[in-house]
């Protein structure tokens, strides 16, 4: 029991991280219908920000958690943000009425320049930083098992709760929300009634990369270790979460998220480490083929 | 559609042009400050910051410099539109492609007996055919079909293991592993596409990566069969119709250069390779040209441009996909064996994402659709992973390099992609 609540506490934290990524997933493709492969690296970016904020941090003495956290999402969402939106202004934008592969494949590009641009310039070599945030409670102690929660998991999660209410009230109730769900529904009509569409897909993109970004300073917190590779598999899993959250649903990609990281944290504990990949994988393909929408997704319809 | 599509401006405006590289070199700036100006480095084990401003002030120069030129070149170049754009790119015609196409059969045939050659070089041209034959082979797929796949690699692994473990449980030889390693990938191929094909091509994309990593990951994993990391060496090396390239024969069997009476040369095996893999290739690009007249490779174009249509036609997506995705992953696995008998030692490292991209890369540069240019993009993708001091921008350059493609000429660099079919002979193409 005790060991299932741990690995539920576990699952929900991964989750939480997933969700985020999978948000920029999903109002990409809600908005111009594909797939953004390169948001994974987005979020390898924001980890790497954070990292270097941190350390520029230490240099100068601001040691300080609170105030030092605070700066590090900031600079890390600003400057993901900025990649986000030059990745979308080079590879996407002058291929919006190209023909149908070639933003996919400008995507594939785009990714394989990012993991190698982050890669010759920071090094191949997995970068460790030490522990920011320590501490922890114990939740309850059953049959010599002890469940234990840490503040930084208390933290993630509340921080990816608040994110999604202040992210929800966004979409829901602003004029940029209003122009992202016209753009989403009909981009032609939406340009005609006198919405900037190009400045509404940026904002979208900006949005989901500094989304990505507080992923990143997560994952940095959470296991301290990052290389330039760990955009490629999470990006995988987030995009299985936003499908299995339904495609160009919101709340269903945080939902996809929370289930991805809980099976995910299942798995390795119940079966075997090793394959926890192919779970998410294999959860991937059954999802499309048995129910292609997701769990809160509304049917695709194919216009002509 | 802001900066990009605006048309440039007539006469040449200063003020504007300093102010729109200006924004660039801003962006630019933005975008260099965390990860150029400073480095996370390892100072005894533990990490600091160096910082690298100098680099990030030639960057952001760069960027200033480029981009005024490109505007001021856009600027002064007169607006060209529809029909003189097409002509302004290079275009190859029919007929000197095709003299292209023999010119370069000729140089592959006698390629190891030119007075450069040497083993370096023909087993630099056995690595390029392999490649060309991926290409063709995803070619099918991507430029005739539309798919895309991401997980290309995985069939190639297949080919490759099926080969080295047949090789090593049942003792079978190269020449009997081919084709099933051929059928094997098939088979993964229809296993692969039959759930995914009926949905939109995007999520196809994804789940072919996913594949991809759970052929490399099972690779990785299932120790006891593929002995995990450490790979299988030794794998047998092909037999010249039964005659092994041996100094000394095997018992009971005549090696090679004793049954023509020539001295043993060590060269031999690894021309014969050479020979072997083009041989194939070249049937394969037949079959392949062969194909896109037949029905179904009309059908694969046409669900290339137009899925709705194609559904009224009366043509069935999903068995049409399935049937390029199927051949696609068969031309895959028979390039696997060559490459398991050339480096007679495979491990999952060979079959990352990496390769997948590669392969990838190589369809996308060459123009998708066109044979020839996929030969032209592998051999210069080969060439550049060979040059010293370039391997570590190999992947950032092809990076970039799909990108532009798409951006500039999204029909690959020969900037020609002619219908297999014509309504009216050869004038029909105006229309």
């Amino acid at each position: 029991m005790g060991y299932f609540v741990q690995q539920l506490i576990n699952g929900l934290t991964l989750g939480a991280i997933y969700g985020l990524i999978a948000i920029g997933y999903t109002m990409v493709y809600g908005i111009i219908g594909m797939i953004n492969f390169a948001h994974g690296e987005i979020y390898m970016i924001g980890a790497f920000v954070a990292l270097i904020t941190f350390l520029v941090l230490g240099m100068w003495g601001v040691t300080y958690v609170p105030v030092a956290l605070l700066i590090v999402l900031l600079s890390a969402m600003i400057f993901t943000a900025a990649y986000g939106w030059t990745v979308e202004r080079v590879a996407y934008r002058p291929l919006r009425h190209s023909f149908r592969l070639a933003p996919l494949i400008s995507a594939i590009g785009m990714s394989i320049f990012l993991q190698n641009y982050v890669q010759l310039l920071q090094g191949a070599r997995v970068k460790a930083l030490p522990p920011v945030v320590q501490g922890g409670f114990t939740l309850l102690q059953d049959s010599g098992f002890t469940v234990h929660v840490s503040y930084l998991q208390i933290f993630i999660v509340l921080l990816t709760t608040a994110l999604m209410a202040g992210f929800t009230i966004v979409i829901g109730a602003t004029p940029l929300g209003r122009a992202q769900r016209a753009c989403e529904q009909d981009m032609t009509m939406a340009a005609l009634l006198g919405i900037n569409v190009d400045r509404t897909i940026s904002a979208t993109f900006v949005m989901g990369a500094a989304l990505a970004a507080v992923a990143g300073v997560m994952v940095t917190l959470y296991y301290g270790v990052i290389d330039f590779f760990i955009g490629f598999l999470a990006g995988v899993k987030a995009f299985t979460a936003a499908v299995l959250g339904g495609i160009g649903s919101l709340p269903g990609a945080m939902l996809g998220g929370l289930l991805i990281g809980l099976i995910e944290a299942m798995w390795s504990a119940y079966f075997s480490v090793e394959y926890k990949d192919v779970s998410v994988f294999v959860i991937l393909v059954l999802v499309l083929i048995f129910r292609p929408t997701g769990l809160l997704g509304r049917p695709d319809v194919e216009k002509v | 559609m802001a900066l990009a599509a605006l048309p440039p401006p007539r006469r040449l405006d200063g003020g504007h042009l300093i102010k729109d590289a200006a924004l660039a070199a801003l962006v630019a700036l933005v975008l260099a400050i965390p990860l150029v100006g400073f480095q996370a480095v390892e100072v005894n084990a533990a990490l600091t910051i160096r910082t690298r401003f100098d680099w990030m002030a030639i960057g952001v120069a760069a960027v200033f410099a480029g981009r005024l030129l490109l505007r001021v070149a856009q600027a002064l170049r007169p607006v060209r539109t529809g029909e003189a754009r097409a002509r302004w790119l290079p275009t190859v015609d029919r007929r000197r492609s095709a003299l292209l196409a023999w010119l370069g059969i000729a140089v592959a045939i006698a390629l190891p007996f030119l007075p450069f050659s040497s083993r370096y070089v023909v087993d630099l041209a056995t690595l390029t055919a392999i490649y060309v034959m991926l290409g063709w082979g995803l070619n099918v797929v991507v430029g005739l079909a539309g798919l895309l796949d991401l997980g290309y690699v995985a069939f190639y692994a297949v080919g490759a293991y099926s080969f080295a473990l047949f090789a090593q449980w049942f003792h079978l030889s190269f020449w009997e592993c081919l084709p099933i390693a051929g059928l094997l990938a098939a088979s993964f191929g229809i296993a692969l596409g039959f759930p995914v094909l009926r949905l939109r091509g995007d999520y196809l994309a994804i789940v072919t990566l996913g594949f991809g990593e759970i052929v490399r990951i099972i690779l990785l994993n299932w120790v006891p069969v593929t002995n995990g990391p450490a790979g299988i060496g030794d794998i047998p090396r092909p037999s010249f119709f039964g005659l092994p390239f041996a100094a000394r024969a095997p018992p009971g069997t005549t090696s090679f250069h004793d049954f023509f009476h020539l001295s043993f040369n060590p060269d031999h095996r690894v021309i014969f390779l050479y020979y072997a893999i083009l041989a194939l290739a070249l049937a394969i690009n037949l079959f392949t040209l062969r194909l896109r007249k037949l029905p179904i490779g009309r059908a694969w174009e046409a669900l290339r441009e137009d899925e709705v249509a194609c559904r009224a036609l009366g043509i069935n997506p999903t068995t049409v996909k399935l049937s390029a995705f199927a051949i696609g992953a068969m031309i895959g696995g028979l390039a696997g064996p060559f490459f398991a008998a050339k480096q007679a030692f495979i491990s999952p490292e060979s079959f990352s994402f990496m390769e997948s991209a590669m392969i990838l890369a190589i369809v996308v540069l060459g123009g998708m659709g066109s044979q020839l240019g996929i030969v032209l993009a592998a051999v210069v993708l080969v060439g550049l992973q060979e040059l010293r001091g370039f391997a570590e921008f190999r992947m950032l350059i092809f990076g970039a390099a799909m990108v532009g493609i798409m951006v500039w000429r999204p029909r690959g660099l020969l900037a020609r992609r002619e219908p297999s079919l014509r309504l009216h002979g050869e004038r029909g193409s105006a229309a």
